[in-house]
């Protein structure tokens, strides 16, 4: 085995230190599951590999089929001059949605009313099963806003805002800072959280206002426009960015954007408005999502000298997808086994045979992307800097 | 990697990497709206000294504070040294006396607890939490008096410990602190609310310092420019009504008429308990109406 618990953290035979994922360890599910393992076969988690091991898991616990996120009933919002939205009857359940429409569609206007500040013509709304007209201070507390537009004083730094701003989501003084400072390492922000807000990039304030929105740990955010005014690079981050909140925080997500196809890849879910109305509301079947690839690395062992080849065929004879031949010529690679996950039973699986033939995992990550951008050099773990991580490319 | 043998030591610290960088949820504690007011409040009140912003934004409440208590602590020292049996200066004159250092004060700091938020439409972020625009006003607005009222009582504080340091009567000081202390209470509230309505009016910073200045020092100005003019043309009955335009004639006032100061008015013309009266419900009209139109104010701004 190359993997030695070290209080709290587990020791890789690479010398890294990989802290388990508390939210995880806290997790019952979990919790029954490490029990079962021998010592060594703990959940490696990292951020360089963007969702390792369990996130699917995860998902799946927070993913019940029917449970709805919002659901809005001949919501409609009507100006003097305007009708901002019309009879708008939508619902929502878990992960990523996108809600694009062109300006002036009702975007921004449906986030207002989604946060109880304003009231609806007619109709009614839900967030998190709670009614929008009632319960508006309940889900605010446990639902985060990202603005369109801009909302950070230049004069203060980064930290010492979501902190702030963590405090006026009612969390404790010292909560607050370690909340803050965990976030802002999520988004991406780093020694340059301590300066002025000033002298940011747009990408950074976008971080920082995306940063002040999850500080509070919500069970939704409401991002307004997020990509706006970021180049194409900050742009793919953010969307990135954007989709792990909902993979590896398990939090929903609500993103608007006012350009059509710009959401496809990030969203589980595309809804378009138009002149306040549903236009079209449709899943996205993206194969690279649909289908989860998974990445696992075994050691060796006196009986198995090589225990990739082992594994390889005792998975093959149990009936799961392997995946041959993209691999080869990169470094690594040949340790690398690539499968396709069915469910939840395939990790079960790897995990039972893994046991069962005396190997040792080295890991088990979950793929997301297509397979032939997987092991992009600059994709690859071993060649990262844990130091300076970088939010997924996609 | 995954060839090596078991090696179960905790050697190597040198090689060692910690990659902690899971997301972790936060099952803790949510103390909702009336601890958010709290923070918002306390955070308001300290930054109106400089608190947790930059150094150079302490320079100018920290020194206003300091020439606040330096005429009450020369004035003090001069007590205990040639044993005065009686202060030099009344506690309900003193805020008048100085009356242009809380200007500055509130000028400067008005605009830097409200006008911020509003250009850097911070406001929605509020707004977006448990927090209401209730608890946003009323915090805001507190935090104003208590440093106007920090400002305003400290400088009593040390009158009154000088008083007893000097063996006057400590029955005869104690009251008149505690009459001092009311009336700058009063005027905390009446100051802070019209400086926060003015600065509110305008996301720009500048205007908005100039809207206190100017609302203090013009009306001010008109006011003791006319009851001049009353006093001059024995007009004695115009000149107690002529204060009820000015923030500062009207603290001199409510304290003339109920706490026992003698009056700044031209002649001592102060008004007596009738219209006294008067005066006190203008001073409580204002605080509430400042209060309504900053609520207005923030129901615009909403999202
Ligand atoms: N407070 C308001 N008063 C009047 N009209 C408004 C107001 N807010 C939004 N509108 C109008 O409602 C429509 C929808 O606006 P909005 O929701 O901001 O669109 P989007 O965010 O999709 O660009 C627009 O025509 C806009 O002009
Ligand atoms: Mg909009």
């Amino acid at each position: 085995m190359n993997v030695t618990m070290l209080g709290g953290c587990v020791k890789g035979s690479d010398g890294a230190l990989w802290k388990s994922r508390r939210r995880d360890l806290d997790r019952p599910r979990e919790k029954d599951f490490r029990r079962e393992l021998p010592y060594w076969l703990v959940l490696l988690w990292s951020d360089k590999d963007r969702a390792v091991g369990w996130t699917t898991a995860v998902a799946h616990a927070t993913t019940v089929e029917d449970v709805t996120v919002i659901a809005t009933e001949s919501l409609s919002k009507r100006f003097p001059r305007v009708t901002a939205l019309d009879r708008l009857s939508l619902d929502i359940g878990p992960g990523v949605t996108g809600l694009v429409g062109a300006n002036g569609a009702g975007k921004s206007t449906m986030i207002k009313i989604l946060l109880g500040l304003s009231p609806a013509t007619e109709g009614r709304a839900e967030v998190l099963g709670m009614d929008v007209r009632t319960s508006g201070a309940q889900i605010r507390e446990r639902v985060g806003y990202m603005p369109e537009h801009d909302c950070l004083p230049p004069d203060v730094s980064a930290t010492e805002f979501v902190v702030h701003m963590a405090r006026m989501s009612g969390l404790p003084a010292t909560a607050a800072r370690e909340r803050t400072a965990d976030t802002l390492r999520h988004v991406g922000l780093y020694e340059e959280r301590y300066r002025p807000m000033g002298g940011y990039s747009t990408g950074m304030k976008q971080r920082v206002k995306l940063a002040q929105a999850l500080v509070h740990d919500p069970k939704l955010v409401l991002l307004d426009e997020p990509t706006n005014g970021l180049d194409p690079v900050g742009r793919d981050e953010m969307l990135g960015l954007i989709r792990r909140v909902w993979t590896d925080f398990g939090i929903s997500v609500l993103v608007t954007s006012h350009l059509l196809g710009e959401l496809e890849r990030t969203c589980d879910h595309v809804v378009v408005i138009d002149g306040g109305t549903l236009l079209r509301s449709s899943s996205t079947s993206d194969f690279t999502r649909t289908t989860t690839t998974l990445a696992v690395e075994v050691t060796d062992s006196d009986t198995h000298p090589d225990g990739t080849a082992a594994l390889r065929a005792a998975l093959a004879g149990a009936g799961v997808t392997l995946h041959a031949g993209v691999e080869d010529g990169l470094p690594g690679a040949g340790h690398i086994l690539l499968l396709e996950a069915a469910g939840e039973e395939t990790y079960d699986l790897v995990r039972d045979v893994v046991a069962d033939l005396g190997l040792g995992l080295v890991r088990m990550e979950q793929r997301r992307h297509h397979i032939a951008e997987v092991f992009r050099p600059e994709a690859s773990p071993q060649h990262e800097d844990p130091q300076h991580e970088e939010v997924p490319a996609r | 990697m995954s060839t090596q043998t078991p090696q179960p030591s905790q050697a190597a610290p040198d090689t060692t990497r910690i990659h902690n960088i899971g997301y972790r949820s936060y099952d803790g504690p949510r103390l909702g709206r009336s601890y958010a007011r709290r923070s918002l409040f306390s955070q308001s009140l300290r930054g109106a000294y400089g608190l947790g912003r930059s150094a150079k934004s302490k320079v100018l409440p920290m020194l206003l504070f300091g020439v606040m208590c330096v005429p009450a602590l020369i004035i003090v020292a001069v007590a205990v040294v040639t044993k005065q049996t009686k202060l030099s200066i009344e506690y309900t004159q003193y805020a008048i006396f100085l009356q242009v250092v809380i200007g500055i004060f509130l000028a400067s700091q008005a605009p830097q607890s409200v006008s911020r938020d509003l250009r850097f439409r911070t406001v929605p972020l509020y707004f977006s939490r448990p927090i209401e625009r209730a608890d946003y006003v009323l915090a805001k607005f507190g935090a104003m008096a208590s440093a106007l009222f920090l400002l305003t009582s400290v400088p009593l504080l040390i009158l009154w410990i000088g008083s007893l340091l000097a063996k006057m009567d400590f029955g005869t000081q104690t009251q008149m602190f505690g009459q001092g202390l009311l009336s700058v209470a009063l005027l905390s509230l009446l100051f802070g609310g019209i400086g926060l309505v003015m600065a509110a009016l305008t996301p720009r910073r500048g205007f908005g310092v100039a809207a206190v200045i100017g609302a203090l020092t013009i009306s001010y100005g008109a006011v003791s420019t006319l009851q001049g003019i009353a006093y001059g043309t024995d007009n004695l009955g115009a000149i107690s009504w002529l204060g009820l335009f000015s923030p500062i004639t009207l603290i001199d006032g409510v304290q003339t008429a109920f706490l026992g100061a003698p009056s700044s008015f031209p002649g001592g013309e102060g008004p007596g308990a009738g219209t006294g009266a008067v005066y006190l419900l203008v001073v409580l009209a204002l605080v509430a109406g400042s209060y309504g139109i900053l609520m207005r104010r923030y129901r615009k701004v909403g999202l």
